[in-house]
């Protein structure tokens, strides 16, 4: 399983790359690979200022349902419009069209602050 | 964990695995919806073999049977089997089983789920009051279900026996991939036809089935399928899952198992099934499908259009087939007519949803 190195981890299993004060936000190839066949990504926290750690949404597989959990305090702008009709892009670009959030960064360092690709790949051993 | 004469073969092949009643099983190979395509369209491969299998033998076997079961077991001759249930003695299920009858009223095997089998076993040994013989056989018993429109005739070179137009809960035993003493049924839990082989583990039989299936089937495209997608197949089917639609709690007569409870014969909350029978149900377990975009879970509550709790759901996914998502659950009986408006509380929002007909494929 790839985790590129020009991206930050969290131990829940989501990956963001920052530009400026923008984040882009998606699940990592572990998280899809496991969630299984997607079919539904809820978010309805756009606009919202929210804490590190956060719910902002959830991703409905086949089987199974889980939360995604905000990497870094900010609030989100967009959610990949994509997938409305196209979840599975979660499954099969993971790192690319299968983005799932946009959000403003309260604090860009706190990206920095995250797990890097050799980091997260030791907790998903 | 236990493992099952295929769980090296799952591993090998890349599959995601996971702990199901106790064994070490293969949820999804190459994705739940590839899989779920390849059953619908052409043919799978299921190991499913941590189901249970006890043989019931003697000249009393066939009267415990019907002691203990709601369908009606003499109608049985050698060669068919029956789908069952095992009522409890407070109005719900022990489980749901296969019966087969293999010599009239002589020698029976009854199929059983997996997490059930110290329970089942121990339930019909209570009623053997007349010594007939009983075998637990689950442990050296291999089997496979290979469904889908083209499973059998993808399967018809290896076997003698004529799979191809071996009629619906029928079986017969006989030589499958050069192994002998193979039970082969036209049965299966994915509604799109198939087989079910139930074999002998010893030596290298499994290996040898296992192998020639994929041999004969890979030039056609036979897949290997996981338990996540024989749940979705199953649930279009609108079948029950013991322990999701039916439990110890649950009626045959609520979950629309009437058809296979027999008041001809005595057995376990007979007197409380009929009464339910003559007076109906308060609750009935449906097929639903989603109106508002979210997906159905057991558990999540089925609410009415003022939100008063009416039901619970038993199962839900995202069908694969339809594309859309789709549950079991039950609700009070006055909201169980096709089309009745439901509610479905997934997480704090009342989605809507219709209740539809099933077999919803």
């Amino acid at each position: 399983m790839s985790y590129p190195a020009n991206l930050r981890y969290t131990k829940d299993h989501e990956w963001i790359s920052l530009e400026g004060d923008i984040a882009t936000i998606g699940i990592t190839e572990f998280a899809q690979r496991e969630l299984g066949d997607i079919v539904y990504v809820e978010v309805e926290t756009i606009g919202k200022a929210l804490v590190a750690g956060a719910v902002f949404g959830t991703v409905e597989a086949v089987k199974t349902v889980s939360d995604l959990f905000l990497p870094v305090a900010g609030s989100i702008q967009e959610l990949n419009p994509e997938l409305a009709n196209q979840p599975e892009l979660v499954n099969s670009d993971p790192y690319g069209e299968g983005w799932m959030v946009k959000m403003k960064v309260d604090n860009p360092a706190d990206v920095d602050a995250l797990l890097d690709a050799a980091g997260y790949e030791a907790v998903v051993g | 964990m236990k493992k099952t004469p295929f769980t090296e073969k799952h591993i090998a092949f890349g599959a995601k695995m996971a702990e199901f009643a106790g064994y070490n099983m293969p949820i999804s190979y190459s994705g739940i919806n590839d899989e779920h395509a390849a059953v619908r369209k052409n043919a799978g491969v299921f190991d499913v073999s941590h189901m249970g299998e006890f043989i019931l033998k003697g000249e009393n076997a066939l009267d415990l049977i019907q002691r203990v079961t709601t369908n009606d077991a003499s109608k049985l001759k050698a060669g068919q089997a029956q789908y069952s249930s095992l009522p409890n003695n407070n109005g719900g299920l022990v489980d749901d089983l296969l019966v087969y009858c293999i010599e009239e009223n002589k020698v029976y095997m009854l199929v059983v789920n997996a997490s059930n089998i110290e329970k089942d076993w121990n339930w019909i040994s209570q009623h053997n009051s007349k010594n007939v013989e009983m075998h637990n056989v689950s442990e050296k018993t291999g089997l496979l279900a290979i469904q889908g429109p083209n499973a059998t005739s993808i399967l018809q070179p290896l076997t003698e026996i004529d799979i191809m137009n071996m009629k619906y809960y029928t079986f017969a035993k006989g030589r499958f991939a050069g192994v002998d003493n193979v039970l082969i049924s036209a049965t299966g839990y994915t509604g799109a036809g198939g087989v079910e082989i139930y074999f002998e583990d010893k030596d290298d039989c499994a290996e040898k089935i296992w192998n020639a299936i994929f041999e004969v089937g890979a030039a056609q495209g036979i897949k290997p399928v996981g338990l996540g997608a024989r749940d979705t197949l199953r649930l279009e089917m609108g079948y029950c899952l013991y322990g999701n639609d039916i439990d110890d709690g649950t009626s045959p007569i609520e979950a629309g198992l009437s058809w296979i409870t027999k008041f001809t014969k005595d057995f376990p909350s007979k007197e409380l099934f009929a009464e339910q029978k003559a007076k109906g149900v308060e609750k009935k377990l449906v097929g639903f499908e989603m109106i508002d975009k979210g997906i159905p879970r057991h558990g999540y509550e089925i609410k009415d259009h003022q939100g008063a709790t009416i039901g619970v759901v038993t199962s839900g996914t995202q069908s694969p087939s339809l594309g859309k998502a789709i549950g079991l659950g039950y609700v009070s009986t006055a909201f169980a007519a096709i089309d009745s408006d439901i509610y479905i509380k997934v997480r704090d929002k009342l989605l809507q949803a219709k209740v539809s007909k099933i077999p919803f494929v």
